[in-house]
């Protein structure tokens, strides 16, 4: 747990979010992150993320399935119970195709599935801070990290990029165990203060 | 930024003058309102129904595979009828989602919730019957290849049934993640707007503590493309495989390479169709006609009247191959699903699969909603005897004592009335507490084809292709 002071702006297009983070990046901000409600195609690459390498670890995870499917079969009916299925050889490659499809299959989903969960740091249980209750709806949010020497200038040149709304807040960066139907201590700290 | 235009011509997809904030309002309206008295009449009527089918599964269970009215020719009857039927209906969910996707076809995103959650109902009621099929089902485990201590002896992996199991339990598998993966953006979008405290708690857990984050949706990104890629072979294995069953049989009328190809296209058809049957009541039901569209509808109709077709041929392929080949025995088992005991099942499916759909090659039809309807079901219909009909060729085996005709028992109706009744309870739950269409993937295809969004493209649309360039260029 590590509870930072954020910067945070508050856009109602992505047509106003672009620029806003070309400028803030411009400006030499680190930007903590950009939520939006739904997948804004290029702001990753506005934002300099790189590629995402899920596609190769799905790839990992499917061979993994491949070499099972196979290496089981053949081990069983070779080497563990050879069985006589009215003449056929005991390693029958195309008669095995269909399984060993289908666990390829199911290893890369499952595997990537959970990746995707880990990287994400997402699972049932897991809570994290929404800066802006509408920004799993329509609203757009930036969040810059802040100390109290740069978050006037940082919430100024926010205003300047043509948010609806800039403010500061005390917030957890990381996610936590909770529940979204209680509030937490910090959350009650500050409305207290 | 980007100009996001796209051709006018093209139909929208999102009637109406909407923004994100609405598309989440029309969504989620249905969600969190009190359920509706139609709904719970529905509700408790399906619940009834899927009661009445595990009392004819313990009374099945009790007495053993007997009450039945299988026979020595005809050892799968309805059973399995239904199980190819529920598997085939299960196909259009995934094909949708996966493979119009890697079609870029935006019109799936009106769809794709609702009809994969179907295709997850319908493999969950294809998977009873052949597992109490099995009659001694306390033994099912032993399809699993598990370590055991008769030899150890493993399940037959050259068998078709076996593969069976692995198609279907992988195919829900995956399906379920691919429609899972999607809701979690959805749920967290229904968390942050909750009133109460219960629905703030559930939908909390349910959206994994999703918050948006532009890393986050990137891999999400990924994620849904591979599993699309990963899903289309999938979908078209999955019904190979059933085919298979039949297939690799050594049996007149099924031992044929037609198969897989046709199977597919019949489960394509029949999933489309159940799609229909569902959506419009849907749409009407929860107020959703500016999502999905009559351009929708046509769209399904339009993969409709094609898999029709191509099943209408691989019918017709069948009995020539028949006469084609000399075999006697193939030939006979033909005339016999022409003209024998069972012409009623035959022409039935020729009937509802091939001669009504061709209805659809005109624009008028495939744009009504109700006869769009009524075709659905006659669709449905036809499919489930064409599956009859495959199965009901046994009855008359190669030797003329053992010839019958069989007709189902009352255990055996009554299950298939309790797998509706399983599909149907699953169905009404998720059109009342999941987003029916998925919000996030709305509001990414809005401005490109929302029609408020599209009349002010109208603009560009006669401009001079230099002067446009000209314009644009500046942007970038």
């Amino acid at each position: 747990m590590s509870i930072k002071k954020f910067a945070v702006a508050v856009y109602d297009d992505e047509a106003v979010l672009f620029p806003a983070v070309k400028k803030v990046r411009s400006a030499g901000y680190k930007i903590h992150d950009v939520y939006t409600p739904f997948a804004v195609h290029g702001l990753d690459v506005a934002l300099g993320q790189k590629e995402s390498d899920l596609h190769i670890a799905g790839f990992i995870y499917g061979i993994t399935g491949t070499c099972t499917a196979l290496g089981f079969m053949g081990w069983i009916f070779t080497t563990d119970w050879p069985q006589n299925f009215g003449g056929k050889p005991h390693f029958p490659l195309p008669a095995f195709i269909p399984i060993t499809f289908e666990l390829t299959v199911l290893f890369a989903a499952v595997g990537m599935v959970l990746t995707f969960c880990y990287l994400n740091q997402i699972m049932p249980g897991v809570k994290k801070h929404i800066f802006h209750p509408r920004q799993t709806d329509d609203k757009f949010v930036m969040v810059i990290e802040v100390n109290d020497t740069n978050e006037a200038e940082t919430l100024a040149i926010l205003q300047s990029t043509g948010a609806e709304l800039t403010e500061t807040q005390v917030a957890e960066s990381d996610w936590w165990y909770g529940r979204f139907d209680i509030k937490e201590d910090y959350e009650i700290q500050q409305q207290l203060a | 930024m980007h100009l996001k235009y796209e051709s006018i011509i093209r139909e929208p997809l999102v009637d109406g003058n909407k923004t994100y904030h609405q598309i989440t309002e029309d969504i989620c309206a249905p969600i969190e309102r009190a359920p509706s008295k139609l709904w719970r009449i529905g509700f408790l009527m399906s619940l009834s129904l899927l009661g009445f089918g595990a009392f004819s599964i313990v009374w099945e269970v009790y007495w053993g595979t007997g009450v039945w009215n299988l026979n020595k020719t005809i050892g799968w009857g309805w059973d399995i009828t239904n199980f190819v039927w529920w598997v085939g209906i299960g196909h259009a969910g995934t094909l949708i989602s996966a493979i119009l996707l890697l079609f870029r076809q935006g019109w799936r995103t009106g769809v794709n919730r609702a009809a994969e959650a179907m295709t997850i109902f319908a493999v969950m009621c294809a998977g009873q019957f052949p597992i109490w099929h099995m009659g001694r089902v306390w033994n099912a485990f032993f399809v699993l290849p598990y370590g055991n201590t008769r030899g150890p002896l493993w399940p037959n992996f050259i068998s078709p049934l076996l593969w069976d199991v692995f198609a279907i339990s992988t195919y829900f598998t995956v399906s379920l993640l691919f429609w899972y993966s999607g809701l979690i953006p959805d749920f967290a979008t229904l968390r942050d707007r909750a009133q109460t405290k219960f629905r703030k708690m559930a939908y909390g857990y349910a959206s994994f503590g999703w918050a948006g984050s532009a890393k986050h949706w990137q891999r999400h990104e990924m994620l849904s493309l591979v599993l699309a890629g990963l899903s289309t072979p999938l979908v078209l294995s999955v019904h190979t495989i059933v085919s298979f069953d039949f297939a690799t049989s050594i049996v007149p009328g099924w031992h044929t390479t037609i198969f897989p190809p046709y199977f597919v296209a019949g489960a394509v058809f029949s999933g489309f169709a159940m799609v229909q049957t569902l959506l419009i009541l849907t749409r009407k039901i929860l107020g959703l006609q500016e999502y999905i569209t009559l351009g929708h509808i046509e769209a399904m109709n339009k993969v409709i009247v094609l898999t029709g077709s191509i099943v209408g041929v691989a019918y017709l392929t069948e009995l020539f191959i028949a006469y084609y080949s000399g075999v006697i025995w193939e030939q006979e088992a033909f005339r016999l699903r022409v003209l024998g005991p069972y012409w009623w099942a035959y022409w039935g499916m020729m009937l509802c699969n091939v001669v009504s759909p061709q209805l659809f090659w005109f624009k008028k039809l495939r744009r009504n909603v109700w006869f769009t309807f009524f075709m659905s079901i006659i669709v449905n219909i036809g499919m489930w005897f064409e599956r009859f009909v495959i199965i009901m060729s046994l009855h008359r085996d190669y030797l003329p004592s053992s010839w019958s005709y069989y007709t189902p028992s009352w255990t055996e109706v009554a299950f298939y009335l309790g797998s509706f009744g399983l599909f149907f309870t699953c169905y009404f739950l998720f059109a009342k507490y999941f987003p029916v269409i998925a919000i996030a993937e709305i509001k990414f295809i809005l401005k490109t084809s929302g029609d408020n969004y599209k009349k002010e493209m109208e603009q560009y649309e006669h401009q001079d292709n230099e002067v446009f360039l000209q314009e644009q260029s500046h942007h970038h």
